[in-house]
């Protein structure tokens, strides 16, 4: 295929993520409103929330540093380039090889060092306590996500996330015990990284037990839209790896244009069934102490460090 | 262009001329020509050194004798890749941190500043002649120099006793690991030849004799360099000197331990085994935890960075401890990746910690401060320094696209490389090392947000009695130099990839595969394509462009309107500024999470406290399981030789009678 094909289907998949992380939220919601025997908000409710925060003036607090003004657009840079990065609806994509998956957690770091400082900027309780909760989901998750790459990584032998959905995709149908460890520390680490409960509640204003809203407390209108739009590419990004590296059927080989359009449909059913499954996990589970956080997370680590070692172990 | 044996005539010549400016500022010159032409002539030649090095890096070994020395044994010199590769890194640093201290030296008295200038320079030139010597009696010599003039450096203010016993414990560690360092090039001769390195290169030793002359050196420069258990000097020494020395200490200086290490194991005693591989694994991991793990309980800025430069050596040492176990066992392609990502890291490393302790040193000047409790909201006081420090603190926190990514990112790929081994159990653990390194490398953006966030951020948390002003212009060169080869690092790593695979392909015969070296300038590729690639370019640039488009974007559809207010006060209008997390607050989930580490002395006030006071206080428990035990054997034993310390003539007079009674009895 030609280069200018394959940077088209790049910008394509990009844009594509990027417009439809608002619905995964929103069906998250609704889901979780159907098994909480609400009546579900529309699918379109987070456009039209982003679009009323587009239109209000900002609230800056007179205490801060450009620092802080510039870390929405970070983010939402970040966030974009992870979009563009991860093989969602095909594998031969031009800017994938500019970053491996150690790489793609390194940039979801940056992402979270920003936002944490840009807290730290308001120079008030809140920003100090977001950003060291923040920080400590961080370096406890960190190594439980790379271990759990690495375990795909080992099978694969590679680091490359096309690669990786290529070889994954390509062999006989049969479960890795490695893959099936991975598989459930990957779950635990998205649901901390991204903020949800067990770990953090998204919906909470509570000072108690606020961790990612503790830090965008400061922010309003345009930067706290641009905020939201990040946190929901965040959450695709996260899913559309784990579909990479675990049910890696319908991404479309390099090459295939006339896979593309079951390519989409395969992804539009893995996001339904995923948000489905994370609204139940939100309806099932509290949230826990902040405490105990640690030690959910170092279960994850553990969990991922026995996928490594039953692969070496087994060898498949 | 220069071939190899005029390039070690100029790295001699740039060597000496650091001796003769040192020489030159006893003069009695004024001070602002002691800084303004002494220090700025000192950083034209660190870039002349680096340039030469840079070159030698690509060309083959040269030799040179010197008429000097002992009788039987002249300074032989020598300069090949890795002497090269370590004069870019002296080079290259000294010149930003010699320009910088043109700045900072400027409120000095001009005697004062005369003996640093001698000791500065002098301690410069000894870094360059321990890279450059080429037989055992000059490297010790160069060793020495550089260990005594950072020792009158770190005494600097000895005035204060605090100062003095830091120095203290520094010269002990200091020639504890001289003499280790000794033993190995005693336990490398066997008994045969001279002392050149061409004679210890040659000798053959069994592989007991070569472990053995193997750990020697892991000790020996492993005091140098701050491995646990060895590293207590280190934080206290390195915040103790004045800054500049700070940072060429914790940039340099532990860096030619690095340098010794890697030429002892590699070059002098050759047949790398996998066991001392494993062994430094495991030195580097702990290295690296503890380092981390103690510097996010500092609030006192230099301490902390201190804590960083062990932290940071022991990442160094995991990539050394892969190359050794590859090379071991016969993969030695993966282990000249693992020899490239621990120097990639060593580089860097001087690079960036230099950078920060530049900015700490900074905010001493412009604020009088160390203690981070102390600080905040510098940002908008000191906004030129503010920007230099957050390059320098992303870069440490190994985040893309800095250059301290990319050594971590080499390293991830060389563990990476651990289905290769055939021993299982090997196998299985080195995954868990690169594990230690994701770890390390979160904590220490937890660290860094946690410095930079209370420094810089925030609001002002202590009223300073002096206006405070930006660093200078000298100052900030200094530090827009460093953070300018953090960026370029981070940014271009295909070049020096390439020069330290002629720099590891020189000591170990081996190099990457072809496809690896045959990439582009714009990609990293440790083996191959489809294995694992890097471009940090097309990352930055992508995120770029997507922050401006979107800012633009914004503007165009929506506006740019900004209302400015107070913070939100949450109802309760009497905020203030110490409501904002201290540097010891935004620790305590670590202490929480990794709380039996520490050793933790806490005074928590009861609730009927009429003078309710928080303490808490974390020591090292080295000092309680090593350093104290060993101080009080040696004082034990010393109180019971003194014993025969009379202090009357006659008494000693009895003991050479003995002596002379003994000595007839065996020497017959």
């Amino acid at each position: 295929m030609s280069p200018l094909a394959d940077a088209l289907l790049q910008l394509l998949q990009s844009v594509a993520v990027v417009l439809i992380a608002p619905a995964v939220m929103g069906w998250v919601n609704i889901c979780r409103a159907w098994l909480q025997n609400r009546s579900a908000p529309s699918l379109w409710l987070p456009y039209y929330t982003l679009g009323k925060l587009f239109h209000k003036d900002a609230v800056i607090a007179n205490t801060v540093s450009p620092l802080f003004r510039v870390t929405p657009y970070v983010l939402f840079g970040c966030m974009w380039l992870a979009a563009g990065i991860v093989p969602v609806l095909a594998t031969n994509l031009p800017f994938a090889p500019a970053a491996d998956i150690i790489a793609l957690v390194g940039l979801f770091a940056t992402a979270r060092v920003f936002s944490a400082l840009a807290a730290m900027d308001t120079g008030t309780s809140f920003g100090g306590l977001g950003a060291r909760r923040e920080m400590m989901i961080g370096f406890l998750a960190e190594p439980a996500m790379l271990m759990t790459l690495f375990t795909a990584a080992f099978i694969s032998g590679s680091t490359q996330l096309p690669t990786i959905v290529e070889t994954l995709a390509h062999r006989e149908f049969a479960i890795h015990p490695s893959l099936a460890f991975a598989g459930v520390a990957f779950l635990m680490v998205l649901l901390a990284e991204n903020a949800r409960i067990p770990v953090d509640n998204p919906t909470t204003h509570l000072e108690l037990t606020m961790l990612h809203e503790a830090m965008i407390l400061e922010y309003s209108a345009r930067h706290l839209a641009l905020i939201e739009w990040a946190v929901a590419i965040k959450l695709v990004a996260y899913m559309t790896i784990g579909f990479a590296l675990f049910v890696p059927w319908g991404i479309a080989p390099a090459g295939a244009w006339q896979a593309l359009p079951l390519a989409l449909a395969a992804l539009a059913v893995k996001l339904a069934v995923a948000g489905a499954g994370l609204a139940l996990i939100e309806t099932v589970l509290a949230k826990m102490r902040l405490l105990l956080a640690p030690e959910f997370l170092s279960t994850a680590f553990l969990l991922a460090v026995l996928g490594m070692l039953t692969h070496f172990l087994v060898r498949g | 262009m220069l071939d190899s044996p005029e390039l070690l005539a100029a790295a001699l010549t740039l060597a000496l001329s650091w001796v003769g400016l040192g020489v030159l500022g006893l003069a009695p010159l004024p001070s602002g020509w002691l800084r303004g032409v002494l220090f700025a002539l000192g950083a034209g030649v660190g870039l002349a050194l680096a340039v030469v090095g840079a070159q030698a890096a690509w060309l083959p070994a040269a030799r040179l004798v010197l008429p000097l020395g002992l009788p039987d044994l002249p300074f032989h010199l020598r300069l090949d890749p890795l002497g090269g590769f370590f004069l870019l890194l002296l080079g290259a640093v000294a010149a930003g941190v010699s320009v910088y201290a043109i700045g900072y030296f400027r409120s000095e008295s001009a005697a004062r500043l005369r003996l640093i200038c001698l000791q500065y320079h002098v301690f410069l030139a000894a870094m360059a002649f321990v890279v450059l010597a080429d037989d055992a009696y000059l490297f010790m010599v160069a060793w020495e120099t550089m260990a005594l003039a950072s020792y009158f450096l770190v005494t600097t203010d000895h005035r204060l006793p605090a100062i003095r016993s830091a120095g203290f414990l520094y010269l002990l560690m200091a020639h504890l690991g001289a003499i280790t360092i000794l033993l190995c090039f005693g336990v490398m001769h066997g008994g045969e030849g001279d002392y050149s390195f061409d004679a210890l290169r040659a000798a053959q030793l069994t592989p007991g004799w070569a472990s053995a002359a193997f750990l020697l050196a892991l000790a020996g420069f492993g005091a140098k360099a701050g491995l646990i258990p060895l590293h207590a000097w280190l934080p206290e020494a390195h915040p103790a000197a004045p800054t500049p020395v700070s940072a060429l200490m914790s940039g340099v200086m532990i860096k030619t331990a690095i340098y010794g290490l890697v030429r002892v194991t590699y070059d002098l005693i050759g047949g790398v085994r996998w066991e001392w591989g494993l062994l430094v694994l495991v030195i580097g991991a702990g290295t690296t935890l503890f380092g981390v793990l103690y510097a996010l309980m500092q609030h006192d800025l230099k301490r902390l960075l201190a804590y960083h430069s062990v932290e940071n050596i022991g990442i160094i040492l995991l990539g050394l401890g892969l190359s050794m176990v590859f090379i071991g066992f016969g993969h030695p392609a993966a282990g000249v990746l693992g020899l490239i990502a621990a120097l990639y890291h060593t580089l860097n490393h001087a690079v960036f910690k230099g950078l920060l302790f530049l900015g700490a040193g900074s905010i001493l000047h412009a604020t009088g401060l160390r203690d981070l409790n102390a600080m905040g909201g510098l940002i908008h006081r000191m906004p030129a320094t503010a920007f230099y420090f957050l390059i320098g603190a992303l870069a440490i926190s190994a985040l893309p696209p800095l250059n301290g990514f990319v050594s971590e990112w080499l390293t991830f790929q060389a563990a990476l490389q651990a289905p290769l081994l055939e021993h299982g159990v090997v196998r299985s653990l080195v995954p868990l090392f690169a594990a230690t390194l994701a770890l390390a490398g979160a904590l220490t953006a937890m660290c860094f947000v946690k410095v930079f966030g209370v420094a810089f951020l925030g609001r002002a948390r202590h009223a300073v009695s002096r206006p405070i002003d930006d660093a200078g212009l000298a100052e900030r060169l200094g530090q827009a130099w460093l953070a300018a080869l953090c960026v370029v690092l981070g940014l271009f790593p295909a070049a020096m990839l390439l020069t330290l695979n002629h720099v590891a392909g020189s000591l170990t015969g081996s190099t990457l595969s072809s496809e690896a070296l045959e990439s582009s300038w714009l990609w990293l590729v440790p083996t191959h394509a489809a294995q694992a690639s890097y471009s940090p370019l097309i990352f930055f640039i992508v995120v770029l462009a997507v922050v401006l488009i979107t800012a633009r974007l914004v503007r165009l559809f929506y506006h740019g309107r900004v209302r400015v207010a107070d913070p939100w006060d949450c109802g309760f209008p009497e905020q203030t500024s110490r409501m904002q997390d201290t540097g010891d607050a935004f620790g305590q989930p670590v202490r929480h999470v990794f709380g039996p580490l520490y050793l933790m002395k806490r005074h928590l006030p009861g609730p009927e406290d009429p003078a309710p006071k928080y303490s808490l206080k974390i020591e090292d428990r080295h000092w309680y399981w090593l350093y104290l035990p060993v101080a009080r054997a040696v004082e034990f034993a010393s109180s019971r030789i003194g014993l025969l310390q009379r202090g009357r003539i006659s008494v000693y007079l009895m003991y050479s009678f003995l002596t002379l009674i003994a000595l007839l009895v065996f020497v017959r």
